[in-house]
């Protein structure tokens, strides 16, 4: 395949940025997207220019990491991460747009590097439990329903990707938040800290400067784990319910 | 900051707010239709002149009314209040989104449709509440009592094509308000549940294409009567 691809390049935070083409040929349909780009930075490397920067690291679908914003959507034309799309998926001849995710709380560092480290101070403020220190405790000690496990096994799934709030129109990251607080909430393990949990995590992606949510849907269409939106209204009552009976002031 | 303007202030209790007052609207807005559909009554608008006056005059319709007008207001500085927070929140938008892939239009220009159902609300306080309020009004006698005639402000209203387009067309505007708008506040409050929220969701469709209907019919009816 051959492709021409439009770019978004930005030398660093400060710089104003904008698209640049290049051409690709040669392209296999079997490639994953990330090594379409692979490819692509070789030759730049070669020719001396700047390397296109772009986020990855497992390239299995389970870090997180890679992004792109490719043809409109987040992750690009699947419901999948960016590095278990393959070349496949578009056609010969084709202009692909890519650009980085786009939100005030998502600074682009370089070309389509975006700082989600907006993600980790969420889950600083509250993404923990209290355990004892001491002795390991024996497995399934706790009795946890079946239907409960579940939800809250789907609802860590969640790999902070990013591509929910890049989705959604508001840049609101309430459906990262809400599988991080369901997921704790749900088990007896996160009770402890289940009402300060919701307030401060809801206080900190406020913060952060991340939107409100208008429940279009869109985060839930695009989330590359397939995190449902039932995890919001699950977060709305955990933290309605916190501010009005917690012993928070 | 005490802890109820905090909560307030987030944007979960700002969007608690949007909730609360939607569905009051909507809950008024089913009162609105009841009252409206007398203006089909065939009896020269007797039941409806009533049935206004007898509303006016009952305290707990004015508290309620009232009440009314502040969940609209506090509905549309919220709304304004939001649109900002959430624009502001991607100062550099994409340059491609195919954002039609993943969500519904009404579900994505929610403050558009508001802004264009205010125009309405706007035009039709002006022409009938306030008019009934304060307008002269012609009088209607039945069994001995003066009432206000409004029927007749309302008909001759309607005798004019060009406001029943505008009517209905804004039914049409309310219409996609409310196919987004009346699921959607149920799962604000967090009432989402596999139980009941396909049920939420399917009166939420059925309601916002039969109320702004009825509510259609009426200055259609009118015309043609006329
Ligand atoms: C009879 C009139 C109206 C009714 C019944 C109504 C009802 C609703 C409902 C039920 C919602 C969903 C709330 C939620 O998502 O939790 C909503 C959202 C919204 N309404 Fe209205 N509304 C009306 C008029 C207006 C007006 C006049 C405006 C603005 C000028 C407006 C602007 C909005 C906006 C912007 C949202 C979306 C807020 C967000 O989630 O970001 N609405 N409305
Ligand atoms: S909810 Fe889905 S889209 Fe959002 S960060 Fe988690 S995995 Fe990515
Ligand atoms: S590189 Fe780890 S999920 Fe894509």
């Amino acid at each position: 395949m051959n492709l021409t691809l439009k770019i978004w390049r930005q030398r660093n935070n400060a710089d104003k940025g904008g698209f640049k083409e290049y051409k690709v040929t040669e392209v296999s349909k079997d490639m994953s997207f990330l090594e379409m780009l692979d490819v692509l930075n070789e030759s730049l490397t070669e020719k001396g220019e700047d390397p296109v920067h772009f986020d990855h690291d497992c390239r299995e679908g389970i870090c997180g990491m890679c992004s792109l914003y490719i043809n409109g959507k987040p992750h690009g034309p699947l419901q999948t991460t960016t590095c278990q799309l393959h070349m496949r998926s578009f056609n010969d001849g084709e202009t692909i747009t890519i650009e980085p995710w786009r939100a005030k709380a998502f600074p682009v560092m370089k070309d389509l590097v975006v700082d989600r480290s907006a993600f980790d101070r969420i889950i600083q403020a509250g993404g923990y439990i209290s355990v004892n220190t001491g002795g390991v405790p024996d497995a399934n000690e706790i009795p946890i329903p079946k239907t409960v496990a579940d939800k809250a096994m789907d609802a860590a799934q969640c790999i902070g990707c990013g591509a929910c709030v890049a989705a959604c129109k508001n840049a609101s990251a309430m459906l990262f938040t809400s599988a991080k607080i369901s997921q704790l909430a749900l088990l007896p393990q996160g009770q402890v800290e289940r009402k300060t949990r919701a307030e401060k995590m809801v206080a900190q992606m406020d913060a952060e400067g991340f939107g409100a949510c208008t429940n279009t849907g869109a985060c839930e269409a695009e989330c590359p784990k397939g995190i449902s939106i039932t995890n919001i209204a699950r977060m709305n009552r955990e933290y309605f319910t916190a501010v009005v009976s917690s012993e928070n002031l | 900051m005490s802890w109820v303007s905090k909560t307030l202030n987030s944007t979960l209790g700002r969007k608690l707010l949007m909730a609360l007052t939607g569905l009051f609207l909507i809950l008024f807005l089913v009162v609105h239709l009841a009252g409206n559909l007398q203006l089909l009554i065939p009896d020269g608008g007797e039941s409806f002149n009533i049935y206004a006056e007898t509303m006016a005059k009952n305290p707990l319709i004015r508290v309620v009314s009232i009440g009314n007008f502040a969940f609209i207001l506090i509905h549309v500085v919220y709304s304004i209040m939001l649109s900002r927070y959430n624009k502001a929140a991607r100062p550099i938008g994409f340059a491609e989104s195919k954002a039609n892939t993943n969500s519904a239009w009404a579900s994505r220009n929610m403050g558009i449709l508001g802004t264009l159902i205010l125009i309405f609300l706007l035009v039709h306080l002006r022409g009938f509440w306030y008019e009934f309020k304060f307008g002269e009004i012609p009088t209607a006698v039945y069994e001995g009592v003066t009432y206000k005639n409004v029927y007749l402000i309302v008909a001759e209203a309607y005798s004019n094509p060009l406001y029943v387009l505008f009517y209905v067309v804004s039914m049409g505007f309310l219409a996609f308000h409310l196919s987004h708008g009346f699921a959607s506040a149920f799962q604000t409050l967090g009432l989402n549940h596999a139980k009941y929220s396909p049920l939420i969701q399917k009166v939420g469709i059925g309601f916002s294409i039969l109320i702004p209907a009825l509510f259609a019919l009426i200055p259609i009816m009118m015309f043609l009567q006329a």
